[in-house]
């Protein structure tokens, strides 16, 4: 799998992203698994805005800049733009992050999905606002410190819990609906792949670590996602015309403290909050059958 | 500078004019002994700048010094080494 990929970069360097940035290899990734017979929509966010300082671009594919909440219905338009023109062999794919997803994008998502255009929506998920100074986002995970869930004497970080947009995709009937990670370039691409392939609308949801958003050194970052995923704090699997299947299954899962503890978002953590963050670890791990 | 209608860009991949090797303060050294070729490195490269090969190539003009490659690397063949002071 590895030699088969394409040498060439669809996205090139010199673009902005902070040095280590998941989102941008989350990208980089994705563009090597599609090629170039694409049209990418982008919502406003991370990968906007270290991509494109005008009158400079890092796409090498065609690529439109949406507002922060119309990524998906900008794909819309394009797709059927490209039906009712006959053009086949091209794939629109729309690109946002987790602000642009899961929250202002959510319902410009939810109608391309129910209206059933052909397009891969990717989100590349770093759990909160980050170009814009790290506010928190409905994705940021429990227990997280963001300049907006400040750590004081009466808040702990985020008190609430991360939203679960794959899932609510796959709610929609989307006949292919994935996570993914950084951490695991092969995963990821196949799912890109598998995304392409299918007719209809199609969902990918990356974790991307984020290392001045999280708090941990740049070169870290790979670890910081395999972490995640090697604890059951994100969980690879795709749900194929709605069934469910774990894609990348830890053969022995590590502690999430072992996760948290490499990230000064949860610093403030006491052994009880972990213990905590650990129950609903398990609970969803047993839900979805990761053991 | 000129502004185009609609504000379009005309040419991809137009951010190579801006190199971002200014923002390193480590800068990734191979040892060529030591690679096995895996390409782990120029997987997981944010910036696109190392080459596949035994020895990997590194673009030194836009590498930002992050050090991915080095902590990923299974055959311990790059270290990251201070820039010198000029």
């Amino acid at each position: 799998m590895r030699e088969e990929l394409v040498e060439e970069e669809l996205f090139a360097p010199g673009h902005r992203a902070c040095a280590g940035c998941g989102a941008t290899l989350a990208v980089r990734l994705a563009l090597k698994a599609l090629g170039k017979n694409v049209i990418v929509a982008n919502a406003t966010g991370c990968v906007e805005v270290i991509s494109t300082p005008y009158p400079e671009t890092a796409w090498r594919v065609p690529w439109i800049h949406a507002a922060f909440e119309n990524a998906a219905a900008v794909a819309s338009g394009v797709e059927a733009a490209l039906k009712s023109l006959g053009r086949r062999g091209v794939k629109v794919v729309a690109i946002a992050g987790d602000g642009g997803t899961a929250d202002i994008g959510l319902q410009a998502l939810s109608g391309a999905v129910e209206r059933g255009h052909d397009f891969i929506y990717i989100c590349y998920d770093n759990e909160a606002y980050m170009n814009t100074g790290i506010q928190r986002s409905s994705a940021t995970p429990f227990g997280a410190w963001t300049t907006t869930t400040p750590v004081g004497r009466v808040k702990r970080g985020k008190d609430r819990p991360k939203k679960d947009v794959p899932a609510i995709i796959a709610a929609h009937g989307a006949p292919y609906v994935a996570t993914a990670s950084v951490a695991y370039p092969i995963d990821l691409i196949k799912k890109l792949r598998k995304a392409a392939a299918t007719e209809g609308p199609t969902y990918i949801h990356i974790h991307c670590p984020c290392p001045p958003g999280w708090r941990f050194d740049s070169d870290k970052m790979i670890e910081v996602a395999r972490l995640a995923v090697l604890s059951g704090a994100w969980i690879l699997y795709e749900i194929k015309n709605g069934r469910l299947n774990v894609t990348i299954k830890p053969p022995k899962r590590r502690p999430v403290s072992d996760y948290l503890k490499m990230q000064g978002r949860f610093k403030h953590l006491t052994d009880a909050e972990i213990a905590e963050i650990q129950r609903t670890v398990d609970e969803r791990c047993r839900h979805l059958g990761v053991g | 500078m000129k502004l185009t209608p609609g504000a379009v860009i005309t040419e991809p991949g137009s951010t190579t004019r801006y190199q971002t090797n200014g923002w390193r303060t480590f800068r990734p050294a191979v040892d060529s002994g030591k690679c096995t070729g895996c390409g782990l490195c120029w997987l997981y490269c944010p910036d696109a700048v190392i080459s596949r090969g035994k020895p990997p190539g590194v673009d030194y003009r836009y590498c930002k010094g992050c050090g991915i490659c080095a902590n990923e690397c299974p055959a311990k063949a790059i270290t990251m080494v201070p820039e010198e002071r000029g």
